[in-house]
């Protein structure tokens, strides 16, 4: 990572985040990020972000466009590294490792943090060599081991009973929120510990959105997940704690039922009432 | 009143603008018919029998057939007598080169559009590159000619002459011999018609890769492929289909060139087909090329006899890249 501050950097500002206790002491803490400061360039896309990302709990990161919530989630697996004059400082931990050295190995990474697009993107593959893709990047599976690994990623996803009569027919033929719930099961297939979602239901229509969400509620139990939305409705639904973006900054991070009924700033509030962005 | 008229000019507008457009097609279509039917009624002589033909069609004789082309235009050498002139020397030789050209700048030239475009990083010196690829697609093939001429028939002059050439490898039976320099041989031919397509199987095989949505490679990124996994097993397999079409368009281009092989000095008249990669040859463009320039008619209807099979041997290949096109651009579907 760099290690020289721009001339740009502005010191944190007045508008410091009001984080309440995202996390008591008792939960375990899968992300933790401090002091966090991201670029493209000259321009700083994310101010001093400090937030932990408990596990095996939904965290949905709201805020208007161009707030930094996709730039802050496309650090956590370093997606970022493809666009050429990104870069970043600060602490970013997933569980003892760091994130942001250089030295960590970043395929290793993504392979513990997985990641689910705002448009459904299944290869043009069958359904089965779409799942079964990502675990044979990265170990040599015998055959029955990987058809017990792509029923079991399906099943998790909740779209096994939907496609196991045509696990060889191209993904592109399933519908939109069916290639969404593909992408998840995707994402699952090769054993991660977080799973981001950036905005995963903006291509869908309502009814895939339902299940979609539906099936975030699900997999909580077993990933910790962080998901980008513009819909505050959807945040309320699916998340435990939420995190609140404006200009870059973090302005207000806490559990969900507390952000939306009880706001401690005015920012949020705004926000969260629809009062702007 | 004023409201009609406005309707009216827009209406003959309209219709003037159509007019236009269809003469337009009507007359790149006239001219390609014009084309093809002078050079047929040119060429029929040497590639039709027609007291076979007469049989057929006046008399219904199926048996004939068969005999209706005239085989032996395809099976003989070349000739001073144009009765007993054929191209079998230069359709072989055709066949030869462009296996070399399409061996040689197809991996070259996929492999050059892959680095370029999955793993170079984007900088001035790449942006260089790209530049100059672009440049040596609109370079004159004549100026590869003589760039072939210096680095592969002369070798710059570091091996002697090909006559008494200092290198040679294998044995002088085998089809693999080959000695330094090339001469006029195959692997000269071969090698110079590769400069001339490599920056067009370059180019296209970019804009193939460019076709694959961006949003697979990330798919593939995130769930911990490396670059190189990404590029073999999701980008590749998704361009295939387009790489196939532009390299097989290039290899027409290939098969339909005549000058850079004129400068390499490859001989007029040959009477026997290749027996190793650095024996003489002629193609089918550099055939045509020198019956034409004949004085005596009956040659020229030689020459336009080589240019129908010529253009039928492009046509299938341009068939073929229209077919895997059609065929492979929905992988699964």
């Amino acid at each position: 990572m760099p290690d020289t501050q721009p001339n740009l950097a502005k010191p944190a500002t007045a508008s410091a985040p009001t984080t309440t206790t995202s996390s008591p002491a008792s939960e375990h803490v899968t992300l933790r990020v401090k002091d966090f400061n991201a670029w493209y360039g000259a321009y700083q896309a994310l101010h001093n972000i400090t937030l932990n990302i408990p596990s095996q709990r939904v965290t949905s990161l709201i805020g208007p466009s161009g707030c930094g919530k996709s730039t802050f989630l496309r650090w956590i697996n370093r997606m970022n590294d493809l666009v050429a004059n990104a870069r970043a400082q600060g602490v970013m931990q997933l569980d003892k490792d760091d994130v942001l050295d250089r030295a960590f190995d970043v395929v290793e990474l993504r392979r513990r943090v997985g990641m689910v697009f705002q448009k459904p993107n299944p290869f043009p593959k069958s359904i089965y060599e779409n799942i079964a893709f990502g675990p044979r990047l990265h170990k040599h599976f015998h055959r029955s081991d990987l058809d017990a690994l792509v029923e079991q990623s399906l099943r998790a996803a909740a779209i096994w009973d939907e496609v196991k009569d045509r696990l060889h027919n191209s993904a592109l033929g399933l519908s939109g929120g069916q290639q969404q719930r593909l992408c998840i099961a995707r994402a699952i297939a090769v054993g991660p510990e977080v799973l981001l979602m950036d905005e995963p239901c903006s291509a869908l229509d309502p009814r895939s959105t339902a299940s979609v969400e539906a099936l975030i509620r699900e997999l909580r139990q077993t990933f910790t997940i962080v998901v980008v939305t513009h819909n505050m409705q959807q945040a309320a639904r699916v998340s435990d704690l939420t995190a609140f973006f404006f200009e870059g900054k973090l302005i207000e991070a806490g559990p969900t039922d507390g952000m939306f009924t009880n706001p401690k700033n005015k920012q949020t509030e705004d926000y969260v009432t629809g009062r702007f962005g | 009143m004023r409201a009609i008229s406005i309707r009216t000019r827009r209406i003959l507008k309209n219709r003037a603008f159509l007019a236009l457009c269809l003469f337009s097609t009507s007359a790149t279509i006239l001219i390609l018919a014009l084309l093809i039917a002078s050079i047929m009624v040119q060429g029929s002589h040497f590639l039709f029998n027609s007291d076979a033909l007469s049989a057929v069609f006046a008399h219904g004789e199926l048996s004939q057939l068969t005999k209706i082309i005239r085989w032996e235009f395809l099976t003989n050498f070349a000739s001073r007598f144009p009765e007993k002139a054929g191209i079998y020397a230069a359709v072989i030789g055709s066949l030869w080169v462009c296996a070399i050209c399409a061996l040689l700048a197809l991996p070259l030239g996929i492999g050059t559009a892959i680095y370029l475009e999955e793993f170079a990083p984007k900088n001035r010196w790449t942006a260089l590159v790209d530049f100059n690829i672009r440049n040596l697609a609109g370079v004159p093939s004549i100026v590869y000619g003589i760039l072939g001429l210096t680095a592969f028939t002369r070798m710059f002059g570091l091996f002697g002459t090909d006559k008494n050439s200092a290198l040679s490898f294998g044995p002088d039976n085998a089809w693999w011999h080959i000695q330094l320099p090339f001469g006029q041989g195959l692997l000269a031919g071969g090698l110079t018609l590769m400069l001339v397509v490599l920056p067009i199987v370059i180019i296209s095989s970019r804009e193939a890769l460019r076709a694959v949505p961006s949003s697979l490679r990330q798919a593939s990124l995130a769930i911990g492929a490396t670059p190189w996994q990404t590029a073999s097993k999701i980008t590749l397999p998704a361009a295939i289909p387009s790489i196939l079409t532009g390299a097989i368009l290039a290899m027409s281009r290939a098969m339909g060139e005549a000058a850079p092989l004129l400068v390499l000095g490859i001989p007029v008249f040959i009477a026997n087909t290749p027996d190793n990669l650095n024996d003489n040859f002629t193609v089918l463009p550099f055939q045509i090329f020198n019956w034409a320039g004949r004085p005596q008619e009956s040659f020229h209807q030689l020459a336009a006899s080589a240019i129908v099979v010529l253009l039928i041997a492009l046509i299938c290949f341009n068939g073929v890249a229209v077919y895997l096109r059609q065929k492979l651009r929905n992988p699964l579907a």
